[in-house]
């Protein structure tokens, strides 16, 4: 990208427009997935087992959370679905985690 | 992207989820390929790490006979309390079949800031005294750098591993949705197609070692789960007592028990070993921890080997220290424990056997190589629709160069760690760690060349400097030990004749390699084509946009 291409305000607005889905599912893929994958983690200390095989569940769970998460992000239609998708799982997830990161301990 | 995959982009409507893939792959692939090559890589030959130690420690004999833990240990025991007095925990990792030392490490009994300080020592089985050689660390290098690097700090390091990990999996995972006709690939080979026969070799190497890949990305994420993803652990467990037991769940490393300060001496050691030796085996034996040697309240823990079975999990007996008397065998933990137990033994490859340590050695040199094709497919890819193939944008100039210095580079310097390692003189200050600046020094000289040299020669040239660097090893080994190729296959050393033998493997690979690449003729006619596809949506093409 020269300055030339990005002189004039139009040009910019351009450019932000065809970067910006793609900033916006970088950071949704990286940053989301990752909050995806902990929501998952802590979830995961629910599972009818002892906390401390709840633990390291979550823990290798949370990485096929995370790639699931990155392969949807790209593999949609637009950015904006990509995020709505996350929101749609973390919500359940999130529900689920809150008793516990607030110290309601699971057996 | 080839041509017909570029006229579907031209189109305005959704891109297909192959082309999709397809992006996330080249791109998850290209921006850490270069890391992923060398954790590859170096990970790869730490499959052989005991037996590069032992090439690189000539000193030490040839061990014919595995010794009895029983005697060593007592042995080596005694040096460590006169090398690591007042120490509150020294531990020492019995020899076994590929591995002729006793390594040991300790806790100071002192801290520095707050934090603890731990020496390392190696000693000689037969004597019981510290390896009288060189200093050296040898293949550990290989092994720390593959998750660690080097010259930065290890936690930003782990985390830097774990991230390029990350993509990996995402690169396989993508690049599996990418493939129509995953098996019809596997058996499709077109020798000499320029792009396709990269593509086609890239195919081959990844599908397949395809469940390895697969495992061996995942299984890596799973060791430094702990640092990278405690939110559940930060969530519930968090009293001190709690914290033991979930460690007690990893690890067979028990935190040291208060001193009594009443001076006791530590009771025999062969008789605990040899009550561990009865429960797993003569040969079995692992490592040996004493806490608090010398006092009241000194405990000793005895693991099993890493070779004798598929899982990491923690196994040991804890023997009261001064009595000697059996005090608590572990032998299970939880399920998911011990699932990662399993997935950390899979991914490190320590009970295999020689067969399937070969094995593993091949199949990783397959992921490797699926990287390394990976990355050249992108410049081979890109280089036909060049402008002016002469003097290329900045990005493709930047992966070119990257990607000579990232792999024949490499290659040199490995092989020149253990040229180091023969020439450095024995009384340099330092003397390990220049081993390691050598590694990086040569290393940056190729990039250098890789980035002073047209393209095609410096590929050559390097690989030609690959294969001499690889081939001379066993002659250098000639020439400054008195333990020639000819007198370790005579003698059934096959720790060293094995090495070096497979040096001249890998030098013969490299001149493959060097000789395809002199030979191969790029297609650099122009495709007036390009220009008109330059579309909004192609990211991976824009950068040539006039």
């Amino acid at each position: 990208m020269s300055l030339r291409m990005i002189g004039t305000p139009r040009a910019a607005l351009a450019k932000a427009r065809q970067v910006g889905p793609l900033l916006s599912r970088i950071v949704a893929a990286i940053g989301g997935g990752y909050a995806l994958a902990a929501l998952t983690s802590i979830a995961a200390v629910l599972l009818p087992m002892d906390k401390f095989q709840g633990v390291l569940t979550g823990m290798m769970l949370s990485f096929i959370v995370y790639v699931g998460a990155v392969i949807w992000v790209f593999a949609v239609r637009s950015a904006t679905r990509a995020w709505v998708g996350l929101l749609v799982a973390a919500i359940p997830l999130a529900l689920a985690s809150w008793p516990v990161w607030n110290g309601v301990n699971a057996a | 992207m080839t041509a017909s995959e570029n006229k579907k982009t031209k189109q305005t409507g959704p891109r297909g989820i192959r082309q999709t893939m397809s992006d996330l792959h080249i791109w998850a692939g290209l921006l850490v390929g270069w890391v992923l090559y060398a954790m590859f890589i170096t990970g790869t030959v730490s499959y052989f790490k005991e037996e590069i130690s032992q090439w690189m420690r000539p000193e030490l004999a040839h061990q014919r006979v595995v010794p009895d833990a029983a005697e060593v240990a007592p042995r080596v025991a005694r040096e460590l309390q006169q090398l690591a007095p007042d120490s509150p925990q020294w531990s020492m990792r019995m020899p076994d079949e590929r591995n002729n030392v006793v390594s040991t490490f300790w806790r100071a009994p002192s801290t520095e800031n707050g934090r603890r300080v731990f020496g390392s020592a190696v000693f000689d089985p037969a004597t019981g005294l510290k390896v009288d050689g060189r200093e050296t660390n040898g293949g550990e290098f290989f092994y720390r750098f593959h998750f660690q690097f080097h010259y930065m700090p290890v936690l930003w390091a782990r985390w830097l591993a774990s991230f390029c990990a990350m993509f990996m999996l995402v690169a396989i995972v993508s690049g599996v949705i990418t493939h129509k006709k995953i098996f019809v690939d596997f058996f499709t080979f077109r020798w000499g197609k320029g792009q396709r026969s990269w593509l086609d070799a890239h195919n081959v190497l990844s599908v397949l070692g395809l469940p390895f890949h697969a495992m061996i990305t995942y299984t890596g994420l799973v060791t430094l789960m702990m640092m990278t993803m405690p939110w559940g652990n930060s969530a519930v467990i968090n009293t001190p007592s709690d914290r033991q037991a979930l460690q007690a769940q990893m690890s067979s490393f028990l935190p040291a028990p208060k001193p009594s300060g009443e001076k006791l001496e530590l009771a025999p050691l062969t008789g605990m070993v040899q009550q561990a030796q009865a429960r797993w085996g003569t040969h079995n034996i692992g490592n040996i921890t004493v806490n608090l040697a010398g006092d009241a309240h000194a405990q000793v823990t005895i693991t099993p080997s890493e070779a004798g079975r598929v899982s990491h999990s923690p196994q040991y007996m804890l023997f009261n220290g001064v009595t000697g008397e059996l005090r608590e065998v572990k032998d299970h933990v939880g399920g998911a424990a011990e699932t990662r137990g399993v997935m950390f033994a899979l991914h490190l490859g320590r009970f295999a056997d020689t067969t399937l340590r070969w094995l593993y050695f091949l199949v990783s040199l397959a992921g490797t190589a699926m990287v390394g094709t990976g990355l050249v497919m992108w410049t081979v890819k890109r280089r036909s629709k060049l402008p002016n193939p002469q003097k290329p944008y900045f990005g493709f100039w930047l992966v070119e160069r990257l990607n000579i210095a990232a792999i024949a580079g490499l290659s040199i310097a490995m092989a020149g760690m253990l040229w180091a390692n023969r020439l450095l003189p024995l009384a340099l200050d330092k003397r390990a760690e220049w081993e390691i600046h050598s590694f990086f020094i040569i290393w940056g000289v190729t990039l250098l060349w890789a980035m002073l040299r047209p393209a095609k020669r410096a590929w050559v040239e390097l690989l030609w400097a690959a294969c001499a660097a690889l081939a001379l090893l066993p002659l250098l080994n000639v020439l400054t030990t008195d333990r020639p190729l000819w007198h370790s296959v005579l003698s059934d050393d096959w720790s060293f004749a094995g090495l070096e033998l497979s040096l001249w493997a890998l030098a013969a690979l490299h001149a493959l390699l060097a000789v395809r690449t002199l030979r191969h003729q790029p297609k650099s006619k122009p495709q007036p084509r390009f220009r008109a596809v330059v579309t909004p949506n192609t990211e991976d093409t824009q950068k040539a946009a006039p």
